[in-house]
């Protein structure tokens, strides 16, 4: 575990959609969780549980019917409280770099990779030399997130995904931002890509040396994803999200590995894999719009008794009353 | 028997997306086939759906020979295949209701009166609620309207089922249930299936075989097929 002072903090994190007709979904509920530098927090769960309503919070990006609550705290900013000035001027690309589930989408079709990789560099950190400077610093920012320098002058259709892939990280790593926010960044590619989209990841993360290196750590990560094995691959800590809340918080070699994930859903959910059981969770979600009053997950849990009617708190580390133990030494004595 | 035979194929005839390659799948057989995305498999998929016309090659669907694709073909060929796609939203009538959505095929072949007896089964096989059968596309998550796009590819109880990519939008539970979902029908109908797909874990666990793309094309032959065959491209 990392004792340094985190990066993001955030603290009762809430957001109600408010729909015609008066209706409210509770998109995100009471969320939780710090990031530290030089770490990267998995955040988990299936479409739909809020883990990408809970970024666009982050980024200030939620659409005019959201109400927010609580607080996100990045160093002395409350990204919640921060009005679209500071959010744009600061915060994206500079507190925080993006990097985004499509990066076909993300990249603009008509212009080459160098143009707008110069046109970051150019408003994030304004290098001085003129031309040749931005030049420098375009391909040194390439070379950050090993775009290959003889690609720059493509346009993102002529590349492969791999390529756009890392064409998107090098224009999040651009700005040198504290913080990196990778929602589901490895969708629609081959395991093989994925692999190494993550691995790229992580070692921005790690990267204490070199031009961009921050002065004794490397930046904090929150990747946010439905790929369970890109998770387990470069994950510190776990972050499970179901319908809303964040159902448990773990260190990633506990919940993949031996000891596994203390909340049923997070059982479930590992059990699903085809390299594990391959079996579902019986059921669907509930509608974000109509949520029991008590534990979310009651309806597909194999635990529930009477007492999960009351919604069980974060109690620490998992909000479950009845959940899987912990194997400590003292469990094994007993 | 599904027989692909030394099939070319492509959007442009001077530039075919791949040459020569044969590809069988028994009655009753699970077929994986695994490649990259953008390598063609797709298309290759397609081809066996009867849903694109090859430019050269032979497909025989239980020996008869594939004479047309598409609305062209005889209606008992096409109602033979289930097909799944990777995107469930470009696949669906966004106009349509999930319980429309799951009987488009029975009123496109006049088994009208079929339909509430179906969708009735076949939500409750794919697990979708009355709640969410009465809901459009865009009111839906990505995995409902997938479990949709199922049943409605098993509404004509088909013979052969193709899903290409069926899973690589969903999360790991729902992954579970749509394949669980379609091993339940293919034992209980004996239907064979090709699964199409980028993740090698997933199709072992799927199918009783898994074909490498590259081996496909690099030869020309899946080494199930007993014709032998010099590789053309
Ligand atoms: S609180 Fe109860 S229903 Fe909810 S996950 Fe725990 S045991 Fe299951």
């Amino acid at each position: 575990m990392t004792e340094r002072a985190p990066v993001l903090s955030v603290r009762g994190l809430s957001v109600r959609f408010l729909m015609p007709g008066g209706r409210r979904v509770a998109a995100v509920t009471d969320a939780h969780f710090d990031v530290a530098a030089g770490e990267c927090l998995a955040l988990i769960g299936e479409s739909g549980c809020g883990k990408s309503v809970l970024a666009s919070a982050l980024l200030g990006l939620l659409p005019g019917n959201a109400q927010t609550a609580g607080r996100a705290l990045l160093g002395e900013l409350d990204l919640l409280a921060a009005d679209e000035r500071t959010l744009a001027r600061t915060v994206r690309g500079r507190l925080i770099g993006l990097v985004p589930q499509s990066p076909a989408a993300h990249l603009t079709p008509v212009r080459t990779v160098r143009a707008q990789l110069e046109e970051t560099v150019a408003e994030l950190t304004a290098p001085r030399g003129g031309r040749k400077a931005l030049r420098a610093a375009a391909e040194a920012a390439a070379e950050r997130a090993a775009f290959p320098v003889d690609h720059l002058d493509h346009h993102p259709h002529e590349l492969s995904g791999g390529l756009a892939q890392r064409a998107a990280t090098a224009l999040a790593l651009v700005g040198d931002a504290p913080l990196l926010l990778a929602d589901e960044p490895t969708t629609g590619l081959d395991r093989d890509l994925v692999d190494h989209t993550v691995d790229e990841l992580r070692r921005h993360v790690d990267n204490t040396e070199g031009a961009g290196a921050r002065p004794d750590t490397g930046r904090a990560l929150l990747l946010i994803t439905h790929d369970l094995a890109a998770a387990e691959r470069i994950a510190d800590r776990v972050a499970l999200m179901y319908a809303g809340r964040i159902v448990e918080l773990a260190d990633a070699t506990a919940f993949f590995g031996a000891p596994g994930p203390r909340h049923p859903y997070g059982r479930g959910l590992l059990d699903a894999l085809p390299d594990r059981a391959f079996a579902p969770i019986p059921g669907l979600p509930p509608e974000l719009g109509a949520l029991p009053d008590g534990c979310a997950f009651a309806a597909r849990c194999d635990r529930t008794t009477d007492a999960c009617a009351a919604m069980p708190p974060l109690g620490g580390q998992v909000a479950c009353h009845h959940p899987h133990a912990v194997l400590t030494k003292a469990a094994d004595r007993a | 028997m599904l027989e692909l035979h030394t099939v070319t194929a492509g959007y442009d005839r001077n530039a075919p997306v791949f040459r020569g390659v044969s590809l069988s799948v028994a009655p009753g057989e699970a077929v994986g086939l695994l490649g990259p995305s953008g390598c063609g498999k797709s298309t290759l998929a397609r081809v066996a759906a009867l849903l694109h016309r090859p430019d050269a090659g032979t497909l025989h669907l239980d020996g008869t020979p594939v004479r047309r694709w598409r609305h062209r073909a005889p209606r008992d060929q096409r109602t033979a295949f289930g097909v799944v796609f990777q995107q469930p939203r470009l696949s669906a009538d966004p106009r349509l209701a999930l319980a429309d959505l799951i009987a488009e095929p029975l009123r496109a072949t006049g088994r009208r009166d079929e339909a509430a007896g179906r969708i009735a089964e076949l939500s409750a096989t794919v697990g979708l609620t009355a709640d969410l059968l009465a809901r459009r596309p865009h009111e839906v998550s990505d995995g409902q309207l997938q479990r949709a796009c199922l049943a409605r590819a098993l509404v004509l109880r088909p013979r052969w089922l193709v899903c290409d990519e069926m899973t690589a939008m969903l999360d790991a539970s729902t992954t579970a249930a749509l394949v669980r979902v379609v091993e339940e029908y293919r034992a209980a109908t004996g239907a064979g299936l090709l699964a199409v797909g980028h993740d090698r874990v997933l199709l072992d666990r799927w199918c009783g075989r898994t074909v490498d793309w590259a081996t496909l094309t690099a030869s020309g032959t899946d080494p199930s097929t007993r014709n032998e065959q010099s590789p053309t491209g």
